[in-house]
This record gives structure tokens, sequence and C-alpha cells, in this order.
């Protein structure tokens, strides 16, 4: 076991920290739906239409170039809407939840890769390059699992987990059999788990230390032709579960948290469940509801769903100052900023509210180290970036796309003086790149 | 504003003004544009911000200047003993037009560049605006000012995409436009000393024992074993007058105490690299010691400390001013502490031995100017050679 101290990076103190770790029970929902966009790299076919009726874990549709990577369904019901978009882009599967709450069964004695495939676990798998969903046809050279969540309000892991503790064992044992490698679990200090079978290492310091890309890159970093999956430690209980018992689990933990939020807590809920069963009633207007962080989640409104990874909702005022007089030459201590160019670093680090305002025009990149000082990696985060923007492969490569997934330029995008859209332009980089490459 | 805003929407009367509404707007009140793709939440801080703390930065230098410019010339009109406020008033008045102009002509050009491009007003030439009346003479006529602003704006930056693409750094250009363009106005007796009324202020006639030469002009022209450099009457300064800054001089360089003032805000926003801050200085010292142990009556400015050379002249202002403007510096770590070093050494190199230029500092910068991309380059292949050698270590 290693401990890894990461220096880079910044822990922001939200406002709407959980105080309490006890769990509640959501509102019962009636509908939930499985949004194609949080599987990253698959192009869905649908296997249901509109009226059909489906086993919680039978499969909504499946990867057009490899048929065997499905997406599921989190509850038996029916098909009521497949929700599409432009150019017939899906946008959502909605699920009408009926009381028979039938599972369908998988014979774990089958082939592992088989089993994880149907059942759903496979599409939460993400590899790198690209950070999309793996190719089944290439063996990992090894496996990432990251333990702990370190974005804003995020949720303790340990909490979600649960009583499912007990199934990283054989989480472990599947996922060692589709690696030549190793697997790597990584956690905070102090609250590690010894796994039989896996490497344990420990990470000190801010977010984004917890995201797996940043864990793999002071570990064993990618290389130009490798593959590696990364996941994190609910995903691997969920695959100890389902060969353990023979039974995909799509229930989840979900943190509730934020400003806005009245008493931030934990509930227990089903995966794609809607957002408002998760929320107390609450004054909708001016506010931002986020399903995941505030640092990557998406927005959803209040009928919307709860999104992939399917454990967080952060709520946080829309516009907390509308038309603030001359903000940029703000003295006020409570207007807070990372840097010391406003007074906030007076106060020291207590919580602070945020709104989901950009506060600035986009400019060039004029300062320098932003990105880097926001990214532990051995990485040029900005040469990165302008390699990126102006899509020269060569010097992506040279500089490490490889290695990095957009929510690694989550916190750089928050702290970007000239307000780039970063992980836009890193997803878009990637989607590129792969498409040129394949 | 929201009432007149339709005025400058495209298809309304005003549309050619429509980046100076945005600019208005954007300026008197914080976007309420919130985020639709990527992080919700954003940080307080924007270019906007950046800009405005560098321009408080300066405010020491400038008031400081301001006084210095008054007191240089009650002195050479035989009027030491004027009241603090004449002096100040004297050199605000004689400073303001310059100051005026500059940003008149240099934001003028913005907009109208801004609005071409259909483009939001940016903010660089807030910093370049002030900076330029700092660095450029007194006597400086102000159609010069404008023209070589107007040279800067448009060929140094504007052509290379605005703020933030610009290779050289605006305010030095400008310099340089007029120090080669006009050199008998940017050096000698008549260049650094406002001798004349401002605005019918300071009247009276200069003493017969002015001479309006720098120290470092003085040392250009010095004959002999013993350098001893005087002020606007002839009294003898050392090294402490050109720490206080009541010395001869370009309006904002003068004074170390009001640059390290400046210094102290800027590296405790963290706005500027202190590895360049740093290095400039530590090059200027070893380069300093270097020419002062081989010191020669051939060429003058060798015969200073090595802490004389970073108190006369630009060097400090350049420093702290100039060589950590990010867009035209370095941006990787390593690469920080070579530029910073290497203008430290040039500017001490240029100044000490090539006796046409006698102050080095501005050429030092925009020479590391140029070779910045290099130096980052160098910088970044190591990087992705490392990567290259985990890929063969397999």
């Amino acid at each position: 076991m290693a401990t890894i101290r990461l220096k880079k990076g910044y822990d922001l103190n939200l406002k709407g920290r959980i105080v309490d770790p006890s769990i509640a029970e959501a509102m019962k929902s009636e509908l939930f739906a499985i949004v194609p966009d949080d599987f990253v790299g698959l192009t869905p076919r649908m296997d249901v239409r509109e009226g059909d009726r489906v086993m919680a874990g039978e499969p909504l549709y499946h990867d057009k170039s490899y048929e065997q990577i499905q997406v599921v369904s989190p509850v038996s019901g029916v098909v009521k809407e497949v929700r599409r978009g432009t150019r017939r882009h899906i946008d959502a599967i909605i699920i009408e939840r009926d009381d028979i709450s039938d599972k369908l069964r998988h014979d774990t004695n089958g082939d592992i890769k088989e089993v994880l495939l149907t059942s759903g676990l496979w599409a939460m798998l993400r590899q790198r390059p690209y950070d999309i969903v793996p190719s089944p046809e290439v063996a990992p050279r090894d496996i990432f699992v990251t333990c702990f969540d370190s974005a804003p309000l995020a949720p303790k892991l340990s909490v979600v987990l649960g009583d499912d503790k007990q199934y990283l064992a054989k989480g472990v044992e599947v996922l060692k059999t589709l690696t030549d490698g190793d697997v790597y679990l990584g956690f905070r200090p102090g609250e590690e788990i010894e796994v039989p079978g896996a490497i344990v290492n420990t990470f000190k310091g801010p977010h984004p230390a917890g995201n797996v890309g940043v864990q793999l890159a002071n570990v064993k970093p990618v290389n130009k032709g490798e593959v590696v999956w990364t996941l994190d430690v609910i995903t691997l209980a969920r695959i100890g579960r389902l060969f353990a018992t023979g039974v995909m689990s799509h229930e989840t933990v979900v943190a509730v948290t934020g400003e806005c939020i009245g008493q931030p807590r934990y509930v227990h809920a089903t995966m794609g469940c809607q957002i408002s069963s998760l929320l107390d009633r609450m004054d909708a207007s001016n506010t931002r509801i986020i399903s995941g962080n505030a640092l990557t989640g998406f927005r959803v409104e209040p009928d919307g769903f709860l999104r992939a990874p399917y454990r967080h909702v952060t709520v946080i005022p829309e516009m907390s100052k509308p038309d603030e007089f001359m903000g940029w030459a703000s003295l006020c201590p409570s207007r807070f900023s990372i840097y010391r160019t406003f007074t906030s670093w007076l106060l020291g680090k207590k919580e602070v509210s945020m709104d989901a305002r950009i506060k600035g025009g986009e400019r060039a990149i004029v300062r320098t180290d932003e990105y880097d000082d926001m990214l532990p990696m051995d990485i040029y985060a900005e040469f990165l970036i302008k390699a990126i923007i102006t899509f020269d492969i060569d010097k992506m490569e040279q500089l490490g796309i490889y290695e990095v997934a957009p929510e690694d330029f989550a916190l750089a995008e928050y702290a970007c003086t000239s307000k780039l859209e970063l992980q836009r332009i890193v997803r878009e980089g990637l989607d590129r790149l792969r498409s040129e490459m394949s | 504003m929201d009432k007149i805003k339709p005025a400058f929407m495209p298809g309304g009367k005003l549309e050619k003004l429509q980046s100076v509404y945005d600019g208005m707007e954007t300026f008197l009140f914080t976007p309420n544009a919130t985020s639709h793709s990527g992080t919700h939440i954003h940080d307080g801080n924007d270019l906007k911000r950046t800009m405005i703390t560098v321009v408080v930065a300066l405010l020491p230098c400038l008031l400081f200047g301001m006084y210095n410019i008054g007191y240089q010339h009650y002195l050479a009109i035989g009027q030491g003993d004027a009241s603090f406020w004449a002096m100040f008033v004297y050199g605000l008045v004689a400073l303001l037009p310059c100051i005026v102009v500059s940003y008149a002509v240099g934001l003028g050009i913005e907009f109208i560049g801004a609005q071409i491009h259909h483009k939001e007003i940016q903010e660089g030439f807030l910093v370049s605006g002030i900076l330029i009346p700092l660095i450029v003479p007194i006597n400086t006529p102000l159609w010069m000012v404008a023209v070589a602003t107007a040279f800067a704006v448009i060929f140094a930056k504007e052509v290379f995409g605005g703020t933030g693409m610009n290779i050289f750094n605006v305010a030095l250009v400008t310099r340089a436009f007029l120090f080669f363009a006009y050199p008998s106005r940017m050096s000698g007796d008549t260049a650094f000393v406002k001798t004349d009324t401002a605005f019918g202020l300071g009247d009276g006639t200069v003493s017969d024992a002015f001479t309006g030469a720098t120290p470092l002009g003085q040392i250009a022209t010095h004959v002999g074993d013993t350098l001893q450099l005087n002020n606007v009457v002839g009294e003898p300064i050392g090294t402490y007058d050109a720490f206080m800054g009541l010395i001869a001089g370009s309006p904002g360089e003068t004074s170390m105490i009001a640059i390290l003032l400046g210094a102290a805000l800027l590296l405790v926003t963290g706005i500027a690299s202190w590895r360049i801050m740093c290095s400039v200085f530590i090059g200027g010292l070893a380069m300093g010691a270097l020419v002062h142990a081989f010191a020669t009556p051939t060429y003058a400015a060798s015969m200073l400390d090595p802490l004389s050379q970073l108190c006369y002249g630009g060097f400090a202002f350049a420093a702290v001013f100039m060589a950590t403007d990010p867009v035209t510096g370095a941006r990787t770590h390593i690469g920080q502490y070579i530029y910073g070093f290497l203008i430290g050494v040039f500017a001490i190199l240029i100044r000490v031995y090539n006796g046409g230029y006698p102050e080095g500092a501005m050429l030092a910068v925009l020479l590391m100017n140029a070779f910045a991309p290099l130096i980052d380059h160098c910088v970044v292949s190591f990087n992705i050679k490392r990567r290259l050698r985990r890929v063969a270590a397999k």
C-alpha cells in the first residue's frame, strides 16, 4: 500500500453539506428514465418500443457496434415514452413502474464477460483513452477503482455502499479474470478496506484526488496504445453482488445536497428515479437542480430524472444577485474567489454560497498556471487545451490526451479567469480524436 | 441600461455601437448569464478584476511619478522649497494629458476592432493604457504618444487577435517605437524633466546649474575614472536617492519604494509570477556583479555596484510590471525561471556595453518576449520526451 500526496487542486466548501449520515426513504417515484447520453461512446439501437413491458434488468437498448453491450431497465414496468430530440437523438427512455417488481436473474456460472455485458453493468465501466464505455474486444492493462468522491458536497461513498461492502472481494475476483494486470483501489487515508487480490493506494489532498483518472495518472499512467478500465467502488460492489446473488441491483443511495435544500440528507432510491421524488417540497423558481455535483453534474428540471452515476443531487441558486453593480470591483469578502484578487480569502475557509452565474465574459487565456494548479497530473494542461482547440493530433497525443477525461478539467473550468468551457473542449476533442483514429 | 438596449441590438438605430454598449453594460453590471454546459459554478474572478488589480498595483508608481514630475520641475527652476501639493498638482496636470491620450487612442482602436469583429471589448488595454504614460519621458509631445500607441495597439496586438494573443508587450512596443522613431526626443537633457509650465502652473526660469539628464543618461556620456551622478541642479546623488525615487527619469520608473509596493500587491494576489519577478532580479544582480568585477572607465555603467544597477533606470519597473505580463512571458514554471533570469542578464548587458542605449530593460524584455515561446517549447518537449520514454520503458 502506498500513500500518494497530491498538492494541486482545491476543495470548494459549498453551503449545504450533509451533517447527519442516516439514510431516509425517498418518496415513491412512478416514472424512471435511462438517459443514453450517460453512457458515452455507445450508439443506441432500441430493443423495446413504447408500450412494451420490461422486467428490471431487461435490456432497453444495445450498442450499434458492439451488440453485446446492453443498457437495462432499472425497474419493472411499461416503456412509456422514448423521448427523442433533434435528429432523432434519443434523449431518454421513460418507464412507468408497475407493482409486479420482477427482476431478471442471470446465470452467473456462464462466461463472466457475457454476464457483465447483458446485466447492464458493462455500460457503467469506463475506459481510458477517450473516457467511454469499454470495447469488449480489448483486454485492459489494469483496472482502477476510485473508492471516494472528492467533489464539492459529494456523498461519502462508504455511506452509499452500506452493507454492500461485503461484495467488494467478489467484485475484485471477477475483474481480475478480465485483465492480465492488476486491480487498483484508491482510498482516502484512514478509510481503506483491504480487499484480497487488489492493490490498495491512499490519496491525500484536495479535489480532484477522488477522480479515478487522477489516481490512475499518479500510480501508473496510460500510454498511447494502452487501455485501462475505470470505475467507482459502488459499481465494483454491484458487480460483486451480481455474481454472488445472480441479480443486478438498481438500488442506490443519493446524497441530496446544496444551499437550497432545507435539510441535506441521504435517501434510498432507485437509479433513474424522478428528481422530484428525492426533494422535499421546495420553491423551484430561481434554483438550479443538478443531478451530480456542481462541477460535472447535469442540469435537470424537477420532473427530470436522476442521472449517472446515480448518487448525488445538488441544488444551488440560479442567480443570487441579479444585476450586481460593478461586481468586478467588489471589495466585499462574501464574493467568493479562490484567488486573492478578491478579499474572500481573508475570511478563511468558511462555507460559501455560489450561484450559477458565470461572472465574466469569455476571453483568451491570459493567466498562467490556472489549469496546471487544478490538475494533479504530469500534464501541461494549458498546452493540452490549446492543442485540442487547434485539433493538432500529434500535439494532443504527445501532451497526454489519452490520460484525461472531461471531469479532470472540471475544477480548472471553475477556476478559469477566461471562462472557457474546458469540459466541453476536452469531450469534443476526445470524440473527434476517436473518430479520426477508428 | 435595459431601456436603451434595443437601440444597440442588430437592427437598432445604434447597432454600430453594440460592442461599446456591451462593454459599458458588463463594466457596470456583472453579467447575469448563467452556465448552460459544463461546470455549474464559476469563480468570482474574471479578466476585468485581474486587469484592474494590476492598475491598482500601478497606482503607487503613478502617484509618486506625479509628485516627482513636480519635484524635478521646481528643483530645476530653483524653487525646491515649493509645497508638496504644489509639486503634486503640477505633476498631475503635466501627466494627465498623456494618460488621456493613451487611453483615448488605445481604447478607441480596441472599440473599433471589437465592433468590426463583433466581439466583446476586452480589458487588456486597461493596463497598457496606464503603463504607457508611466514609461514615456514626460516631455514627449502628445501626438507622438498618440502615434506610438496607435502603432502598438494595431501592429503589436490587434493583428495578432487582440488581448491574450499578442507576442510583444504592447506598452513596451509603444516605448520602443518612440525610441527608434524619435530618438532625439527620448534621451538627453530635455526629455525627462519638464521645465516649462503645465496649464499655467509652475512658472519660473530654469536655474543655471540645470542638467536634465537621467543618471543612466549621465553614465552614457561619462568620461573619466570616477563616477559621480548628479541631480538636475548638479548636486551629487547616490543609490539611496535612486531607491527613494526623487531623481530624473520616466514618471513610473524612478522610485523603488513605489515599485515594490506594487510588486507586493501583485505577488499577494498571485497575478504576477513570483518566479519571473525574482529571477529577473537575480539575473540582474548576477550580471551586475559580473560587470562590476570587470569594471572599466570605457564602459562607465560597469562602475555601478550590482544593487545600484537594480535601483537606477527602468530595471525594477520592467521586472515587476513588464516581464511578468503573462501573455507575452513564458508560461511553464521552468521556462519562467529561464525567461526572467535572461531578462535580468540582458538588461544589464545592454545597459553596460551598448553605448547607444542608456537603458537596456525595455529591449531585454522585448527580446525575451520573442524567445518565450521557444523556451516554453523546450520545457514542454521535456515533458513529451518523458511520456515517450514511459512507453519505451515497457
